[in-house]
């Protein structure tokens, strides 16, 4: 029997059209423009000015504090302005503007650090990995954009046992860890242990969902041989790419509430994070472009770009043949976790797995209607909530109640808001009372 | 005929004894309240909006009837002539009323000014939307027109106008509570002076972009000029962030910085209309 996990879940129509069709390559443009803010934590600090000329890779905004990510640049040019620009929300962030003459795209396409050599990389040590993948600005690659280094330095106390490589990618529609895992399958492998040698984990496991089975096979086939690191083929069930979710999974243990995969010895990390982590190490190269799934039921070229951070979406979407004239939505992200966006001219960021198109009819929410009490959101929760009771409680701002009810742990993977026969915007509401219980707590303290 | 007189006995008989234990126990465990408590209360508005800073009428009425002084108690919802009543009741000297406030909002995007730019049809409610885009309208520091205030207003005195998609404010039934301040996600209500007759002059924007994204964003924005600055005879008026911000404390509502500004983003109310503006909507 495959594995997977038990608490909840559902089976979503997995419409991944763009599964097994290989990266293409968007080349780079001419202007780009990188925002500071593309991970969770502290805004990284802006280091060069107006009219500096810089090289692909180099740093341009260095990290702020721990929690935090170093930024550097896809090309190569001249930093034209440094200023505020809308994320695809409209919300302004700070960004810089690089623009590219003939020369720099001539130097670009010869560029190519000089790779590691096999002694070399032999003889880092943990903490020299460390620091070079948080030099390089890696940031969980899943979507979350959590700085990789704070995940690969548990606390003093704690004891890693085994490291988890999310290869679930259990969003419909999404294909970009499916193509890379096709296509990169020895750099992945070779990422993998640099994650061990930094974290001093002896296995590792990669978890794949069952309706990846070329992928599977592939690791598989070269992994033979290996014993530190396995493949685990999962039962296709959303959301098996959550951290937790995965974990019981995989190992059978549960996290507890509240606290972290570390808390029961695992570490998780993305494919696409060890992809990076590979570059980072052995090709010397900081973390300067990512994989976009660009999909949709009536996109002319659905593919798996190969992206330089900062281009234009638009110009991401032209590559795919341009916004289908039935939109109605564009998200960022998959179906399920990802947000509409209201522009496609703001520039890509670390943390953006998938563009997806969504038809007009489709994307309209059917009106809302009273609970009927039906429990399927509860027998869908994968973390044992009552969304029913959830968003009334948001509603009526009772915020101890929502937080004796557990609102904190909602991963927010819209399974209740998707099963709910009444159509509630459960998640919506669920969502807004984890952010109310959170600043009330630090409000307290 | 038996049946009944026995039936009329036996259950009043019931009836006294039980009225008789209710009697002896409400006498016996009774709660001694001071009855300045309920006095006060019944002078209060019973909206419990929260605008003293208690969580409601009752607690205000206990800690007026418990206070030494009244300094520091204020119900923004009552008149001063309630709270000389209430001084009267405690038997303390009466504080000195403070300006009474009213709420405004520093946004005048209306549908007009700001064209819908975007659908959005989740939940009614502001910080939902908030939380997910800069809103249908565009401008992400404008009125989200969700109504969150207007649920959290007690008295009724804010309105959300459905072909301006924005909140307006009476200024007859807003009390200056501060309720609403506390609710917009964007911050975009202050309590200000009401000021003689209701006379008050604000900047109606909170757009902090620079000049020229502010401009895209609605035709009634702040695009931080500084020109009504430099009008000010009173130097009232400050520029943050590519913001106008008229201190209220300091405003002589002279209105010289109305016409200055090359936006109509700061609005005067309640001034009495001069025949000459008269005039001139007639000519428009």
């Amino acid at each position: 029997m495959l594995r997977t996990f038990i608490k909840g879940g559902i089976h979503i129509p997995e419409n991944k059209i763009t599964a097994g069709a290989p990266i293409v390559d968007v080349p780079a443009p001419r202007e780009v423009v990188v925002t500071f803010s593309q991970h969770i934590g502290a805004i990284a600090v802006c280091c060069v000015k107006v009219g500096d000329q810089v090289k692909r890779g180099q740093l341009i905004a260095k990290a702020n504090g721990v929690v935090s990510a170093n930024v550097h640049t896809p090309i190569s040019g001249k930093v034209k302005s440094i200023g505020k620009w809308k994320t695809a929300f409209g919300y302004p962030c700070d960004t810089v503007t690089i623009v590219a003459s003939d020369e720099d795209v001539a130097f670009d396409a010869e560029y190519q650090p000089e790779a590691r050599t096999d002694e070399e990389v032999a003889a880092l040590t943990p903490d020299e990995i460390k620091d070079i993948v948080a030099e390089a600005g890696v940031v969980g690659l899943g979507g979350a954009a959590f700085p990789t280094k704070v995940k690969l330095t548990p606390p003093a106390d704690s004891h890693a046992e085994v490291l988890i490589i999310n290869g679930a990618e259990c969003e419909p529609y999404l294909t970009n860890d499916h193509a890379l895992m096709l296509a990169c399958a020895d750099e992945i492998i070779e990422g993998v242990q640099y994650i061990m040698r930094a974290t001093g984990v002896k296995k590792a496991i990669i978890g794949i969902e069952n309706n990846k089975k070329d992928a599977i096979s592939i690791l598989k086939r070269k992994l033979k041989g290996n014993k530190s690191i396995k493949v685990q083929s999962l039962l296709t069930k959303y959301p098996q790419g959550g951290e937790k979710q995965l974990i019981k999974a995989i190992t059978g243990k549960e996290v507890p509430v509240g606290g972290l995969p570390i808390s029961v010895g695992v570490i998780v990390q993305n494919v696409a994070t060890a992809y990076a982590i590979y570059r980072a190490v052995r090709l010397r190269e900081p973390l300067i472009s990512r994989i976009i799934t660009v999909t949709g039921k009536s996109v002319a070229n659905p593919g798996n770009f190969r992206v330089y951070i900062g281009t234009q979406l638009k110009k991401v979407i032209e590559a795919a043949g341009g916004i289908p004239e039935d939109t109605g939505k564009i998200i960022i992200g998959g179906p399920m976790m990802g947000r509409a966006i209201v522009s496609v001219d703001t520039p890509t960021i670390k943390g953006v797995s998938g563009i997806l198109f969504i038809n007009e009819t489709e994307s309209r929410r059917v009106e809302e209607e009273p609970c009927i009490r039906c429990g399927a959101c509860v027998r869908d929760c994968p973390m044992g909530l009552e969304p029913y009771l959830l968003m009334p409680l948001t509603e009526n701002n009772e915020l101890e109640q929502l937080e004796e009810h557990g609102v904190r742990n909602c991963i927010e993977c819209g399974c209740c808001a998707y099963v709910c026969p009444s159509h509630r915007p459960l998640l919506d509401f669920i969502r807004l009372g984890k952010t109310k219980v959170n600043e009330m707590i630090r409000k307290k303290r | 005929m038996d049946l009944v007189v026995l039936s009329i006995i036996i259950l009043g008989g019931i009836g006294i004894v039980s009225a008789l234990m209710l009697f002896l126990t409400a006498k016996k465990f009774a709660v001694k309240e001071n009855p300045k408590i309920a006095e006060i209360e019944e002078l209060l508005p019973g909206a419990n909006c929260g605008g003293c800073g208690r969580s409601g009428c009752h607690d205000f009425a206990v800690a007026c009837a418990c206070a030494k002084s009244l300094e520091g108690l204020h119900c923004p919802s009552s008149s001063a002539e309630t709270m000389a009543r209430i001084a009267s009741i405690v038997g303390l000297a009466k504080v000195a009323p403070t300006t009474p406030k009213v709420a405004v909002l520093h946004c005048n995007g209306t549908c007009a000014n700001r064209p819908k730019k975007s659908d959005y049809d989740g939940p009614k409610s502001c910080h939902i939307e908030h939380s997910l885009y800069l809103g249908a309208r565009g401008c992400a520091y404008g009125c989200l027109g969700g109504g969150d205030c207007v649920s959290a207003c007690k008295f009724g005195a804010m309105v959300l106008n459905p072909i301006k998609g924005i909140v307006e404010i009476d200024d007859e039934k807003c009390v200056g509570c501060g309720a609403c301040v506390e609710m917009c996600p964007r911050k975009l209500i202050e309590l200000r002076n009401k000021g003689p007759r209701g006379m008050r002059v604000y900047v109606a924007c909170a757009n902090k972009d620079k000049g020229a994204l502010a401009m895209k964003e609605c035709s009634v924005s702040c695009i931080g000029c500084g020109k009504c600055v430099k009008e000010c005879p009173h130097g009232a008026i400050t520029l943050d962030d590519n913001l106008a911000y008229i201190d209220y404390a300091k405003c002589k509502l002279c209105k010289k910085c109305v016409p200055v500004c090359p936006r109509n983003a700061i609005i005067a109310v309640n001034f009495p209309v001069k025949k000459t503006t008269i005039v001139e909507n007639k000519e428009q």
